[in-house]
């Protein structure tokens, strides 16, 4: 729970969020990243502005306290982002590299089209989280949410690694999520605790863990506990389940040639 | 499964004529042609012929010709040889019917109604090979008004982005995967020397081709291949591919046999897999959605570069407009029910949309009684031909026009239809290697620029017969037109005169 505590230092910039409208917001987090040198930005009384972060090319940390609006850190390329509170729709959409960690919540769509850089969601995830993430060489998006998922988790997923962790269910209760990997081509997910058939899409297959899934599975969860506590070991000691992609081509039988 | 299908064209080879050369085996990307190992002759399998004349233009001996096969059905008005065909093909496969370019059906070309003014008499036309004639065109929002300071004469409103182009003509979007890269190459090549723009098409813009990102405009569509900050940064225009004409309403397959090496890294995605992009944008279901994208991409570029959106003509394309305007894009692009593919179900491309006259001339009527026509360019594409289409889109409302098919009739292209399954033997619609080589983009650009440069100057004639100097002065100026042969309905939803009155 530490990390977000850096010692402050003239790197460091912070902007009073209360009432500015979010164009002028961006604009002043976009000239505070790049006219002076800053490592550390700290947004207070965020309230629902879009964007924060869209576009940014920086190795910036953000910091922000508040409520972001939609389509934080899209097209990202860099940052890391950390959110005291819930995120809404879209955060991480088509983002590049860098890091979005949530203390909260995040909406629908969470990481779409993401193609790198990792999201760390501390409680549930909206509609479609995870849709359409895609990986190609080193480039290999992480989903990490430590609650559970709303309906079509991971379709059309492409790439990357999704990991549902489940933490507020109770034991022995199902995820909530229904339509997992709908249309998925790649990638993979991987769930902790227990989800049914009938909740999975038609095109995803189901396996064990094996050694290099546990061990990526381990060093996620690691880092998972490492921004929002709790013990890794007692986390990883539940039941997971790999979920996959059964085709690489789910409509090559569609047409006619 | 024995196919029941008769081949749908004929090879004729003059055997006086061919000398066993091989040209032909070796351009055709449809194996037709093959050598016999022991006679050392040279046949051909009429029944894989697709009819795209590639062997007939490089026989040097004038020796092979193509006929469409003569076999006769029955005649039946209702039963046409199309109709028992496409039966055929899918009792033998269970398929959807796939196919390329452009709806291929007898539904009514308007601009083969329309006809142009003239000058006689009583206002003197221009000749535009002494005088000045102005085609520039500034693609982007207007503002509702302009101040200038009293002192100097500067412009004080602070424009939107513009971007002019030389001609009103942009290459429409082609993206690489659908087409080759020397085909790609070749587009992007001419749109800088004519001074306007090609479109990337939603496979991102491959390394080899950001020197000419200047003149790019780059997509971005739902499955979001290859859109990163700096693919987003280094484009002219950015749009958002809502729909496309030949295939409104579905999103596209790329199938993992087109997804090469060189495919795969522009679109950062792994080879051979299927590049699917899904029917919806999954952050775009209403307007609102749409202006959260259109905004999110303005943020990523700084507000520097104009934000558009593509969408198919389709029955409420103006009020669909409307929103797309209020959603604060700079530019529309429409595109009619001739739209091309490189792949689309036929049935979506032959029976869903409408013509691209019709729809022009719906929106730019629409977005003038709202009384927002200048907060957007209005792009049309969809069966531009010539330069007569270009310059009756203009008059009916349209800022420029997008061409597609035009740009790869240019390079080669005979219509065949068959750009779905990867072969094109003029190397345009294909990854093959053998096949992408025999495209030279700069061979390929001067065709291109040839093309642009001819039908600016038949532009500049016919502008300068009626007695007009500058583009932006027909610009939806439809008194410039007259209908010929068109119902009451039609020409009220053109707004245009029958011949005569």
């Amino acid at each position: 729970m530490s990390d977000h505590h850096l010692p402050s230092s003239e790197l460091d910039q912070e902007i009073d969020a209360h009432g500015v409208y979010y164009r002028d917001l961006n604009a002043r987090i976009r000239q505070a990243v790049e006219r002076r040198p800053c490592q550390r930005l700290v947004l207070r009384h965020v309230c629902g502005q879009r964007y924060i972060g869209t576009g940014l090319r920086s190795r910036v940390r953000i910091e922000i306290h508040g409520t972001p609006g939609n389509d934080l850190g899209a097209f990202m390329d860099g940052p890391t982002i950390v959110v005291h509170g819930n995120a809404q729709d879209g955060s991480g959409n088509t983002m590049n590299s860098g890091e979005i960690i949530v203390h909260g919540r995040a909406g629908d769509i969470t990481g779409y089209a993401m193609r790198g850089g990792r999201i760390f969601v501390r409680d549930g995830v909206g509609y479609r989280a995870g849709i359409h993430m895609k990986e190609y060489g080193e480039r290999r998006p992480v989903l990490v949410i430590g609650g559970t998922a709303q309906p079509f988790l991971g379709e059309y997923m492409a790439g990357g690694v999704v990991l549902l962790l489940g933490l507020n269910l109770q034991a022995s209760e199902p995820h909530r999520t229904v339509h997992v990997g709908t249309g998925m081509h790649g990638g993979v997910i991987y769930v902790r605790g227990a989800i049914e058939d009938w909740q999975l899409g038609r095109e995803v297959g189901r396996a064990e863990l094996e050694e290099e899934d546990w061990v990526l599975v381990a060093q996620l969860v690691h880092d998972f506990a490492g921004h929002f506590g709790g013990d890794p070991e007692a986390i990883l000691s539940a039941p997971f389940v790999k979920l996959f992609p059964l085709y690489l081509r789910p409509y090559g039988n569609l047409y006619a040639y | 499964m024995k196919s029941y299908l008769a081949s749908r064209f004929v090879v004729l080879r003059d055997q006086e004529r061919c000398i066993q050369c091989r040209v032909c085996v070796r351009q055709c990307g449809y194996d037709v042609h093959a050598c016999d190992q022991e006679a050392g002759d040279v046949y051909s399998s009429d029944d894989r012929c697709v009819g795209c004349h590639r062997c007939v233009v490089f026989c040097p001996t004038q020796a092979l010709s193509v006929r469409e096969n003569p076999l006769s059905y029955r005649a039946n008005a209702n039963w046409r040889p199309e109709a028992i065909e496409d039966v055929l093909r899918q009792a033998e496969t269970g398929g959807v019917l796939l196919t390329g370019m452009g709806n291929d059906k007898p539904y009514r070309i308007y601009w083969d109604h329309l006809v142009l003014n003239a000058s006689q008499v009583t206002n003197p036309s221009i000749d535009p090979l002494r005088e000045p004639m102005e085609l520039t065109t500034f693609l982007g929002a207007k503002p509702e008004a302009v101040t200038l300071d009293p002192e100097t004469g500067a412009l004080g409103t602070q424009m939107p982005p513009q971007v002019p182009v030389d001609v009103p003509i942009l290459f429409s979007a082609m993206s690489f995967g659908s087409i080759s890269l020397p085909a790609q190459e070749s587009l992007a090549r001419a749109a800088a020397e004519a001074g306007t723009l090609f479109n990337t098409g939603e496979g991102g813009l491959h390394r080899s081709l950001y020197p000419f990102a200047g003149n790019a405009i780059v997509q971005v569509a739902s499955g979001r291949f290859g859109v990163d900050p700096e693919y987003l940064q280094a484009g002219r225009m950015v749009e958002i591919k809502i729909g496309q004409g030949a295939k409104p309403g579905i999103g596209g397959h790329l199938p993992g046999e087109k997804v090469s090496a060189e495919v795969a890294a522009t679109r950062m995605i792994p080879i051979g897999t299927d590049a699917l992009s899904p029917a919806p944008h999954h952050d775009i279901y209403s307007i609102e959605d749409l202006r959260q994208l259109i905004y999110a991409l303005k943020e990523a570029t700084q507000y520097s570069k104009p934000v558009g959106v593509k969408i198919a003509a389709v029955h409420n394309v103006a009020a669909i407009a409307s929103g797309i305007v209020r959603a604060g894009a700079d530019y529309i692009a429409i595109d009619g029910l001739r739209g091309s593919t490189g792949a689309a179900p036929k049935v979506m491309r032959d029976h869903v949309g409408i013509p691209i006259e019709l729809a022009l001339a719906a929106v730019d009527t629409r977005l003038r009684q709202e009384g927002i026509r200048h907060c957007v360019s209005l792009i049309a594409a969809g069966g531009i031909r010539n330069s007569a289409d270009v310059l009756k889109a203009i008059a009916l409302g349209a800022d420029a026009v997008y061409i597609a098919t035009a740009a790869l009739v240019a390079l080669g292209c005979r219509v065949c239809q068959m750009c779905y399954a990867g072969k094109c033997s003029w190397g345009i619609a294909t990854q093959n290697p053998y096949l992408t080589r025999r495209i030279n983009p700069a061979i390929g650009a001067r065709r291109l620029a040839n093309l642009l440069r001819g039908w600016s100057h038949e532009i500049q004639e016919m502008l300068g017969g009626m007695g007009i100097n500058a583009l932006e002065s027909l610009r939806g100026n439809r008194l410039h037109l007259r209908a010929v042969g068109l119902s009451d309905s039609e020409m009220r939803v053109l707004g245009v005169r029958p011949a005569g009155e």
